[in-house]
């Protein structure tokens, strides 16, 4: 395997609070050096003059339905749209046809992973059997077979009971559970964020409390318990707000939110179109303002995509019958840059430490670092590109986003797996 | 004034707008008087009904006003239900293109139906009810018995009664209303009262008795029966004994005021029967002006020319 010369980058680094220009010489799976103006004969040189060099992102939240809808998504057709999105890491949740509760499918999804062999592929174990809510999945053997964390994503775990045992039984193999807090007797029927904008479209509304006393719920019994609780997609100023006092208090929670609920607000749906239709729903321009809020102290420790293909047969349904979710690997970085980098000034720093190092941590991954000997793991990024994403574009089989065919900002140039090129953008 | 393709709603209706579908269904109106009610307008237009909620009056009501503009009319319903297993409402849409149809009047379950088939199709559609969010036909005709009689809208005192959360007549009269300039409260269980419609121009209140007697027009929602039991709120006796329009409240009323109804009536419910047929209630008027009210909207859409 030839070495690779990344020349002339801004390489950022949140780790190491690295933020320069430099060169980045990668040496078989490895990070060889950081020095300026590195000479090496004999290996790839990728220009990277005016880009950003940085370690590859790493998701905490994705669905890949594999096993189960090959015509929706695969491994490697999601694999193959996450490289392009500059994720050298995801995490799948467990949410397939049938559910990852088995050994047998943790192997398959590891499997799978290393035949596509484009990025890492960390699959997230059902909490319970099935999903059903009730009996705890063999925790050990799914850890010993490489789960990454728990989570009956999709859904809550709805018995109290069953979440406390399930948060004190984690605590023997040291992984997280991570929760998709909505309870569900207040979402009943919702489609969308109860408000104003519910009101007037006449669309049963799933309110932001639906969110917040799970997330109230799960703080109490994650304290009780002392496990360690990752709380998925936070989309509330209330949901927020809790999180803040908890970690004030000390507590060790961590959590996430996605692109679509710092960009997007309700009264996007106001022309019933079905790409906006995801779980939890977009929330009100209050509650957008406070995510971005929520990332800016920190209250929010990650950037997930929740990256959730459906065909366009079942999202040209009326909206009451189109099923939640929207693609993510592709734009999460445009949004990143569009919002956060350009219009709330965020520091490179501090947006790239949420997604990489932090999210690496919630697994206790030793991943998400450029730095000498770390594992070659790295997104090269052209901040300034301006760019339309078109359904031939997008490398999922999938192209639900009301982004499609819109104008965006942000580009990844190249993606570098464990020292190999993965991807590099024709267009760049 | 440029036509729209569509009538989707009234949210995004200017008052010129609303007034030029009162002003038409005046004139046909008149005509609905004469011996033979016919005029040639809409003849060799083709307009299909296509019905995926079972609704009678709202689908025979179109029916008759695309036969007194002389237009071709088919009648389509199918339950709900059985699309969702087959056929989608794009595929549909994209049959009905393939005949050739001038315009299509459509109600269905989900809110934004109508959008679909309007996005989707060159003929015009009249939504004739998507879900709890727009009926803009029954509010124009609510629109027309109103003006009938109060002769204007501005400062006109109108109260809504009943189950406002699911109610597609509610909206698209607060819609209408709020734009034409009248004053509208809602009143009915807070179970049923939708979040956040103040930020309407809506008045919200829980309690009938304390304000029936300042409105000019009140109008009684139907509610669902079905809703019985479902936790919104304990039983429809005590729903009655709330929000039920009874005698007693019908007296208290203004001496002119008026009550509404969009029917189907829950007699003994939300409304008594001696008030649905009595001298305040004017449910018959609001009938005969959906005639009216349609064939302007159908003239309209399907670009009809005054003889």
């Amino acid at each position: 395997m030839a070495d690779i010369l990344i020349k002339g980058g801004r390489v950022i680094d949140p780790k190491t609070d690295l933020d320069e220009v430099s060169d980045v010489l990668i040496h078989e799976n490895k990070i060889g050096k950081i020095e300026k103006n590195i000479k090496n004969v004999s290996a790839k040189i990728i220009d990277a003059k005016g880009k950003i060099v940085a370690p590859g992102f790493f998701d905490l939240h994705c669905h890949l339905r594999d096993p189960g809808r090959p015509d929706v998504e695969t491994i490697e057709s999601g694999c193959q749209a996450a490289v392009a999105g500059g994720f050298t890491t995801i995490c799948c949740m467990p949410n397939t046809t049938p559910a990852i509760d088995n050994e047998g499918l943790v192997n398959y999804i590891y499997k799978e992973a290393a035949r596509v062999n484009l990025c890492r592929v960390f699959p997230i174990a059902a909490i319970t059997k099935e999903r059903l809510g009730k009996e705890l999945t063999e925790f050990g053997e799914l850890t010993k077979a490489g789960a990454k964390g728990f989570s009956d994503d999709g859904d809550v775990v709805v018995d109290c009971n069953v979440f406390r045992h399930a948060l004190e039984y984690s605590k023997a193999f040291n992984v997280p559970i991570f929760e998709h807090p909505i309870d569900r007797a207040l979402t009943k029927d919702g489609l969308m964020n109860e408000g104003i904008v519910s009101t007037r479209l006449g669309l049963s509304g799933s309110p932001a409390i639906a969110e917040e006393v799970i997330v109230a719920r799960d703080l109490l019994v994650a304290r009780f318990t002392g496990a360690r609780l990752h709380l998925c997609h936070i989309s509330t100023k209330g949901s927020i707000d809790l999180i803040r006092r908890a970690k004030e208090d000390g507590m060790k929670v961590t959590c996430e939110t996605c692109p679509h609920y710092f960009f997007f607000n309700d009264e996007l749906l106001a022309g019933f179109n079905t790409d906006f239709k995801v779980n939890p729903p977009i929330r009100s321009e209050q509650d957008r303002q406070a995510v971005i809020e929520g990332l800016r102290d920190g209250t929010i420790d990650c950037i997930a995509t929740d990256h959730a293909p459906h065909c366009q047969a079942d999202k040209e349904l009326e909206f009451t019958n189109a099923p939640f979710g929207m693609i993510g690997f592709e734009t999460a970085l445009p949004i990143i840059v569009m919002e956060l980098i350009n219009k709330q000034k965020f520091s490179w720093l501090h947006v790239l430490e949420k997604l990489t190092i932090n999210p690496a941590k919630v697994v206790t991954e030793k991943l998400g670092v450029v730095k000498k000997n770390a594992v070659a793991d790295v997104v090269i990024i052209d901040p300034q590109k301006k760019w339309q994403l078109t359904a031939n574009a997008i490398r999922s089989k999938s192209k639900n986003t009301p982004l499609l065919n819109k104008k965006l900002t942000g580009q990844v140039v190249a993606t570098i797996v464990e020292g190999e090129l993965k991807y590099h953008n024709p267009d760049q | 004034m440029p036509k729209k393709k569509d009538l989707l709603g009234l949210e995004n209706l200017t008052s010129r707008e609303i007034i030029q579908y009162l002003d038409l269904a005046e004139k046909f109106a008149a005509v609905l008087e004469r011996p033979i009610p016919f005029v040639p307008s809409l003849r060799g237009k083709t307009i299909l009904t296509l019905f995926f909620e079972p609704s009678t009056r709202t689908q025979i009501s179109f029916s008759i006003a695309a036969k007194r503009l002389s237009a071709d009319i088919v009648n389509f319903s199918q339950s709900a239900s059985s699309v969702k297993k087959g056929e989608t409402i794009l595929d549909t849409a994209k049959n009905i293109e393939a005949m050739r149809v001038d315009g299509v009047v459509v109600r269905h379950s989900a809110p934004g139906a109508a959008k679909i088939l309007a996005e989707n199709l060159d003929a015009f559609v009249v939504n004739a009810g998507d879900g709890g969010h727009e009926h803009p036909t029954q509010a124009l005709l609510d629109l027309m018995t109103m003006r009938q009689i109060f002769g204007r809208f501005k400062d006109l005192k109108v109260l809504i009664i009943g189950d406002i959360e699911h109610s597609r007549v509610a909206r698209s009269n607060i819609f209408g209303l709020k734009t034409l300039g009248a004053e509208v409260a809602v009143c009915g269980p807070p179970t049923l009262i939708p979040l956040a419609i103040e930020n309407l121009g809506v008045d919200v209140f829980y309690n009938m008795d304390d304000i029936i007697q300042d409105y000019d027009v009140v109008m009684a929602l139907r509610i669902q029966l079905e809703r019985q039991g479902t936790g919104l709120f304990p039983s429809l006796r005590e729903y009655r004994t709330l929000y039920g329009l009874t005698k007693e409240r019908a007296a208290s009323m203004k001496q002119k005021g008026v009550i509404m109804h969009p029917g189907p009536m829950n007699r003994g419910v939300e409304i008594d029967p001696d008030v649905a047929d009595g001298s305040k209630s004017v449910i018959l008027s609001q009938v005969t002006n959906g005639v009216a009210i349609r064939m302007a909207v159908l003239f309209i859409h399907a670009g009809g020319k005054l003889g």
